[in-house]
């Protein structure tokens, strides 16, 4: 591991942090509507993907603000797309759980648990399709494992044999149910086992998850195959905004977090010299200016002008028919 | 030729002329298609063009968004509407929203055949007419083609253009013996007016164009005026004006569709035409549909459940007397 990386990871984590931290605020102000979901507590695993992965596209779950960041999708724009602004990365027409970048192969952010998996699959067939191996990212959270769309789609990839990453966020919870009442097994990797190779990692270590990710795609382009990851992490903040998320002990909670993965990070990244304190003061001044600046730039922005409401469902204007 | 041939010559020539097409659905390769639509196509153009799938239709729609996103135009089969079913997430939630979603970033420029409506005996799980679900989903363009001309130009647009499309083919009309009859500048926004008349404006669309055709005669002798028999390519969008501007000559209106009759698609056609001619009319407007019914696996209940030539002619002939036609 490379200086290089540690610095990237604590950026984007802190970076991620705040930025969530912040948006929580501005969503208790009503600046933000809808649902907000958080990943407090699980940047280790987004960060750690994104950056692990390195090339590729990428399709995630509604609790992606992180990966977005981490992604290189500018702060600014993804905070505005939460105020719903025009100059959010979906011209505020998407919101929160549906931030989209060709630019970056960032293909959402979707609201419904584990459709984007077949979304996944198809995109790898095309690459590999049209003569590019580079595999694609599919990250969901543990619930979809039990959806009909995660089987469908394990079983597609490893049928068609094409380079997808499945990476599972093991967070034990499905919003208030846990996995054990929803699943006849914890350990969420053996859903996978028959299909492809597995493997099992501590998802508030973003080394851990860094390497597994980096093996994992080395992998899927090498043999053009499937691999699936489950990343075991916690998030601190509720399902989303509306939820109470009184479903948790406070006992369980305190144990979490006492895994931070930021405080991981920085305590493991000084021991191996990887991370100064100078360099950490100096991202944690850095981060807060730049959401500061991301909540000024998502307040100063126009929300989007009464045309765009009927621009973007059809990208074919259908001048042939009058009506 | 039959009906079915056209949209494999569609089909054809759209793969033939672009490499990005792809086909992907249940038996549609190997096999050659369960209604022989893509017959031939996988020996031509290998399983990795003509896509042989297992039996997910959400995941064939889910896979087909993401080729598109990935750089192709892929053209799923769904072996029936009815199956279409379990795809609605995919197709409804994903298909129809992701380009306003992503602010236009994203086209997908995918295509969603399928058949539907009511064969021989298939029972209720195998006899539905669906396209009300479709056309009232914002962001899915909703085809109908009711014969080999239709199904032929109107897949080729399909296939090129970069919106969704929900294609609707039917069931019975796969065998029909019929030929393309040559069209230039073709386009399924426009209706088709198949047959020209003054008394009476008949809409209809898929096999019930075939059954209006049939009734037409019984209907115009009986009346002694003649119809205006009006074939639909395209439901959403659906072309108000050629069906308006044919009310305002004949002054009555009549749409048959064998959909059930609660919360028809008739009734979108009914209201939206009316909204132009409502003062024009000389009679209040026909509807005729399929009974709210499960279709009934007797064929004798069967027919009873949809509209069939002699029905079209006995309702419209008794509308017709009823307001002084």
């Amino acid at each position: 591991m490379n200086k290089s990386y540690a610095e990237q990871f604590y950026y984007l984590m802190k970076l991620g942090r705040v930025f969530e931290l912040r948006a929580k605020e501005e969503y208790m102000k009503g600046n933000i509507g809808g649902f907000l979901h958080l990943a407090i507590g699980e940047e280790a695993v987004h960060v750690g993907a994104v950056l692990g992965f390195g090339k590729g596209d990428i399709f995630v779950h509604y609790r992606e603000h992180v990966y977005a960041l981490a992604r290189g999708m500018e702060p600014k724009n993804v905070m505005a797309e939460l105020f719903g602004k025009v100059t959010g990365v979906s011209k505020g027409k998407g919101g929160s759980m549906h931030l989209y970048d060709p630019k970056f192969n960032f293909y959402g952010g979707n609201a419904i648990v584990g459709a984007h998996l077949p979304h996944a699959v198809g995109t790898a067939y095309a690459r590999k399709y049209l003569g590019d191996t580079t595999g694609v990212l599919a990250a969901f959270g543990d619930g979809a494992t039990n959806s009909g769309n995660f089987f469908e789609a394990i079983n597609l990839a490893a049928t068609w044999k094409v380079p997808v990453l499945f990476l599972c966020e093991n967070n034990y919870y499905a919003i208030g149910t846990r996995i054990d009442r929803a699943s006849p097994f914890t350990d969420l990797y053996i859903k996978a086992k028959e299909y492809m190779p597995v493997k099992q990692v501590d998802g508030m270590d973003v080394f851990a998850v860094f390497e597994a990710v980096r093996e994992a795609k080395e992998y899927i382009e090498t043999e053009g195959k499937p691999y699936f990851i489950e990343a075991l992490t916690y998030r601190y903040e509720p399902h989303s905004m509306s939820d109470t998320g009184d479903y948790r002990s406070p006992r369980e909670l305190k144990i979490a977090k006492e895994r931070d993965p930021i405080e991981h990070l920085k305590r493991v990244g000084i021991e191996r010299g990887l991370l100064t304190e100078e360099y950490i003061n100096f991202v944690d001044n850095k981060v807060e200016q730049i959401v500061e600046e991301a909540v000024r730039f998502a307040l100063e922005s126009p929300e989007p002008g009464e045309e765009e409401l009927y621009n973007d469902v059809f990208c074919e204007v259908c001048t042939d028919v009058i009506s | 030729m039959l009906y079915r041939e056209a949209l494999n010559k569609a089909l054809d020539e759209m793969m033939e002329k672009d490499e990005s097409v792809v086909i992907l659905g249940e038996d549609v390769g190997f096999y050659g298609g369960n209604y022989k639509v893509t017959e031939g196509l996988y020996a031509k153009y290998g399983g990795k063009r003509v896509i042989d799938t297992p039996i997910a239709e959400n995941s064939i729609v889910g896979t087909a968004i993401g080729m598109a996103i990935g750089g192709l135009r892929p053209v799923a089969e769904i072996m029936t509407v009815n199956f279409s079913l379990l795809a609605m997430d995919q197709i409804v939630n994903q298909l129809a929203k992701i380009r306003y979603m992503s602010g236009g970033k994203i086209t997908l420029p995918v295509v969603v055949r399928m058949p539907q409506g009511v064969a021989k005996q298939l029972a209720a799980q195998h006899s539905q007419s669906l396209e009300r679900i479709f056309a009232s989903v914002p962001g899915l363009r909703v085809f109908v083609a009711s014969d080999a001309t239709t199904a032929y130009y109107g897949l080729k647009f399909a296939v090129s253009i970069d919106d969704p499309v929900i294609f609707l083919e039917h069931e019975l009309l796969y065998h029909e013996k019929m030929e393309i009859e040559e069209e230039k500048n073709f386009s399924p926004y426009r209706a088709r007016i198949k047959k020209e008349g003054d008394g009476i404006t008949i809409v209809s669309y898929l096999k019930m164009f075939h059954d209006t055709m049939k009734a037409v005669p019984t209907v115009e002798k009986e009346l002694g005026v003649s119809c205006e028999v009006i074939d639909l390519c395209s439901i959403n969008p659906l072309d108000v004006s050629t069906i308006a501007n044919s009310v305002k000559k004949t002054k009555h209106l009549v749409v048959v569709t064998e959909e059930p009759k609660t919360g028809a698609y008739a009734d979108e056609i009914i209201y939206r035409v009316i909204e132009d001619t409502f003062y024009e009319l000389d009679a209040p407007p026909l509807k005729i549909c399929g009974e709210d019914v499960p279709t009934p696996y007797n064929r004798k209940l069967e027919l009873m459940s949809i509209p069939t030539p002699e029905k079209i002619a006995t309702e419209i002939i008794k509308w017709g007397k009823k307001h002084g036609i």
